[in-house]
């Protein structure tokens, strides 16, 4: 069998440069992971139904499993490590810890940084959107009422100021 | 402990904060030096004979260091076989790690490849050359009853694994004597749990020390290492199974599975680090299942309401072994047992087999038998209702045992030691304003809207004794355990043997000791899922986790209190029992001055201790077990209401609003409490409406994927309102009972209720689980 085609891939990760080598077939999810080591960012399915693996792609959320890391090649990638660390998403995440709305956590990160493009997507705060816009992030513990209530308290927050 | 002994009930769930910020450290997570990757070589049939394998083409593959048969591994793991021997014969067969002879399921792992990646493991997986000769494969169970059926098992000399009968007397007679007699069959389809996070595990052998370490996706660690230890030819002593964050348990990772315990043996035969992680497609072949029943059941009533007499008949599906070691029995076991549970009625009698197949095994999930056991009686006890023409929550309250009438025991033999079935029923009505949803109902019909109302009521039963599993001679620990230290600095290191997969049982066991010593609850760091650090004990399943963990978090903390005041009462030369700890503050009762701190105690204990009186050396160091043994299980309970919606045209059914009462004993911690109800509820909305295992006449799963095995989402499912009653067990001091599976054991017939009541117009009824629109359009005949 012929050796395992590799490709330099240059891109940016949570505002810094990484430069790597990496298979042709790796998908970004994998890249993130394992040559970065950002393990925040879930494999759950491996074929864009889970939601785990949800990232943002120039400023997008995009199925990192569903995408090769060689597609990232000079593009900007954001993880849960990266909206952390800046702060953009804590009164987010603060909600979620005052309603208990993660559980085991594996679907927790992908599930945040939906939340936070629906909060920036200039949707209504009705508790039926948040449900709609969440349809792509699987949680198998919460039953989703005490994400739907966590996003719809800061959504109501963002409404008032 | 202080009087009044009062727990925080709004402690926030502090261990979730890494989960917020992705920190959570799961198993695929974790890298070791070394590290190879292994991917499993799956039988394509369902049955077959092994002719032969060849390897060498996927050993040609670069970066491929070993490719495994069963032949290679026979020698260093032994095969295992589960069996119960306290209920009844168990017909049973020995399952080995990797097959030598024949596959039996559809995704049994046949052979491993070893290689640098998972990806490179994968390509030489393809090239691994097995030659199947294809046997004739047992899929449907009744198929798998008749005389000429193929043998999944052909030493056993029979497809039945186990069967039982209750027969409590005179059932026939009072059913000929009641006023009406209802006959109906429900099925349940199989269906999986589906963690969000596959199983996978990651082996460590060293040779040198003869030590074998495993990070395993594990609900249940201690369990896991005695039988690793067992099968791998190790001391116990000499295993350590580490169990990282896991994303969702629900049972599903309870179990001995092949490919797990076939990379610990490869890390012992290569003597090299690693690691397997299941992926998704791997997942809905390999992991157990469960449900696949079918129940043919008679009520007798009589025109009052009053339950004369219940039958039941259920047939399941093992699978191709019982799943080791708690068997794949618990579930028919559970349908004959609870069926009747939740009512006040004299003659029972049920059947209930378990039959081998050639599908892959099932095994214990969420609700363990009791979600079908309460769709029968659920689904009959709402039939009665329209026969006799009542409503259907007061024929439940005729026939409910009344709140006082406790403890009781149940037709089937099972001590009810308090519920508050009618308590919770009067409470769950209220708030979901039945009278109002009944008046919409009526109003809808003649506009073409046919909403629908369903109620059940429900026991759950939780923190087994060692009665159930440990006395019919499987290794599964009934105990839990906690050890607590006094550091130095005044703080509390507290290691369990409990478990935790997203449940809050962390939290719950810090409040608990934060409460019973008087300490905050930042002053204290639970450490669990690691046999090295912490004390032998069951982990997490059956919704003990409170019951039992906490229960031993309470007595060792009461321990510690004592050991602590005994220490200040010595230092300050005052009596203990005039001392108490406030906030990590002692303090004098009588002239409420502080005396001393944690911080003292620990320092003086720790480094100062030629100030302490000659000859007292104290220990903060405190270790305490507890078991339940007075009730196989603890029953709990709950009252559920569901408002629904069926379009008659397309079969789909919209839920609207589900309501939840529920009574778990003394509530710890309320908030946790209610995400058990809701996330058990949507995992039972999902069984309910839309998650099954399709297999076709060969055995072929043909749905083992995310995008067509159907989950609940966020779009589709309801806002779930819950409540409770609180009716503490005798059995501990804390008084709690589980929460982790009412949920699920009740919205399945209350789903099915809600949609017969919904078609009652129509004169149809579905009882076939999933309810999916296809099923609901043909009981309505707009298709064949």
């Amino acid at each position: 069998m012929d050796k395992e085609p590799r490709i330099s891939i240059s891109v940016t990760v949570n505002g810094a440069l990484v430069e790597a080598e990496a298979p042709a077939r790796e998908s970004l999810a994998d890249f993130l992971r394992h040559r970065v080591g950002l393990t925040g960012t879930h494999v759950g399915c491996e074929q864009g139904i889970c939601g785990a693996c949800t990232v943002r792609f120039d400023g997008r959320i995009a199925r990192s499993c569903l995408t090769l890391a060689a597609q990232a090649h000079g593009h900007s990638i954001e993880t849960i490590e990266g909206v952390t660390d800046s702060g953009e998403i804590a009164d987010l995440q603060e909600a979620f810890l005052r309603h208990n709305a993660a559980q085991c956590g594996f679907c927790t990160p992908g599930m945040l940084i939906t939340a936070a493009e629906f909060l920036n997507s200039g949707e209504t705060a009705r508790r039926e959107s948040i449900r709609q816009f969440l349809s792509g992030n699987y949680c198998r513990c919460t039953g989703y009422h005490a994400i739907v209530d966590a996003i719809a308290e800061i959504a109501g927050k963002k409404a008032d100021a | 402990m202080p009087d009044p002994f009062v727990i925080d009930p709004g402690l926030a769930r502090l261990s979730a904060r890494k989960f917020v910020q992705g920190r959570g450290r799961y198993l695929d997570d974790i890298t070791l030096t070394g590290m190879l990757h292994v991917c499993f070589v799956r039988s394509p049939y369902a049955h077959a004979k092994i002719a032969g394998i060849d390897t060498s083409a996927a050993r040609e593959v670069g970066g491929v260091s070993h490719v495994i048969t069963g032949r290679d591994l026979a020698p260093v793991c032994r095969p295992w076989t589960a069996q119960l021997t306290n209920l009844g014969e168990m017909k049973t067969a020995p399952q080995s790690a990797l097959p030598v002879e024949t596959v039996k399921w559809q995704g049994e792992p046949v052979a491993a490849v070893v290689a640098s990646s998972r990806a490179v493991a994968e390509d030489a997986a393809e090239l691994v050359e097995v030659d199947y000769e294809e046997l004739p494969a047992v899929v449907d169970p009744e198929a798998a009853l008749k005389p000429d059926a193929p043998l999944v098992h052909p030493d056993l000399g029979t497809n039945v694994a186990w069967s039982i009968n209750i027969d409590t007397g005179e059932v026939d007679a009072a059913l000929a004597g009641s006023d009406v007699v209802i006959e109906k069959t429900f099925s349940v389809d199989r269906q999986t749990g589906v963690t969000l996070e596959p199983r996978g595990a990651i082996a460590d052998y060293d040779p040198a020390k003869c030590y074998l370490t495993i990070h395993l996706t594990s609900q249940v660690p201690h369990i896991q290492r005695y039988i690793y230890a067992r099968q791998l030819g190790l001391n116990e002593a000499n295993v350590r199974i580490i169990c990282p964050d896991i994303g969702g348990g629900f049972g599903l990772k309870l179990h001995v599975y092949s490919d797990e315990i076939a990379t610990a043996a490869i890390s012992m035969l290569i003597r090299r680090p690693v690691k397997f992680t299941a992926d998704r497609l791997e997942s809905f072949v390999s992991d157990i299942h469960a449900r696949g029943h079918r129940v043919s059941a008679r009520i007798g009533v009589n025109n009052d309401g009053k339950i004369q007499a219940l039958e039941v008949n259920d047939l399941a599906g093992a699978g191709p072994f019982l799943i080791h070691p708690r068997t794949s029995v618990i579930e028919p076991l559970l349908v004959a047992i609870c069926t009747p549970l939740a009512y006040d009625l004299k003659h029972y009698r049920a059947g209930a087999s378990l039959v081998y197949q050639n599908k892959v095994s099932t095994g214990q999930y969420r609700g363990v038998g009791m979600p079908v056991a309460s769709l029968v009686a659920e689904g009959l006890v709402d039939a009665a209702a329209r026969a006799t023409g009542l409503d259907k929550a007061e024929i439940r309250k005729r026939n409910l045992f009344r709140d006082d009438a406790y403890p009781v025991t149940g037709i089937s033999g099972e001590y009810l030691e308090c519920l508050s079935q009618q308590a919770s029923l009067d409470k769950l009505l209220k708030m979901m304003d039945y009278g109002r949803l009944q008046e919409e109902r009526d109003a809808g019909r003649d506009k073409g809207i046919y909403k629908g109302i369903g109620l059940a009521t429900v026991v759950e039963g939780t923190s087994p004794s060692p009665a159930l599993y440990a006395a019919g001679g499987a290794p599964i620990s009934s105990r839990d355990a906690c050890t607590l230290r006094l550091e130095a600095g005044g703080n509390i290191s507290c290691a369990t043997g409990l478990t935790d997969q997203g449940q809050g049982g962390e939290a719950v066991v810090t409040q608990v000791i934060a409460d019973v010593i008087g300490i905050p609850s930042n002053e204290i760091n639970i450490v669990m899922g690691d046999t090295a650090t912490t004390p032998f004990g069951g982990g997490t399943w059956a919704s003990r986790s409170t019951a039992i963990a906490g229960e031993a978090c309470l007595l060792a903390a009461t321990e510690m209190r004592e050991k602590i005041l005994e220490v200040a009462a010595a230092i300050h030369e005052q009596p203990a029992d005039i001392l108490t700890i406030r906030a990590g503050e002692i303090f004098n009762l009588e002239t409420n001055e502080k005396v001393s701190s944690l911080a003292e105690i620990g320092k003086t204990v720790h480094f100062n201790t030629h100030t302490l009186p000659a000859e007292f050396e104290p220990e903060l160091i405190v270790t305490r077990h507890y078991s339940q043994r007075e009730q196989l299980m603890v029953y709990a309970n709950c009252a559920l209401g569901v408002s629904l919606e069926v379009d008659v045209n397309t079969g789909l059914v919209t839920l609207h609003k589900i309501w939840a009462v529920d009574d778990c004993g003394r509530i710890i911690n309320e908030k946790l409490v209610v995400e058990q109800m809701r996330g058990s509820i949507v995992q039972g909305i999902g069984s309910s409406l839309y998650e099954e295992c399709i297999y076709d006449e060969t055995g072929q799963l043909l749905n083992g994927n995310m995008f067509e095995y159907l989950l609940p989402m966020a779009g589709e499912m309801p806002d779930i309102e819950c409540d409770h009653i609180e009716t503490p067990t005798k059995a501990t001091q804390l008084g709690a009972k589980g929460c982790g599976e009412a949920g699920i054991i009740a919205v399945c017939g209350a789903i099915m209720n809600g949609i017969n009541d919904a078609l009652e117009p129509f004169g149809v009824e579905v009882s076939s689980q999933p309810f999916t629109p296809e099923k609901i359009l043909r009981a309505l005949g707009k298709i064949v």
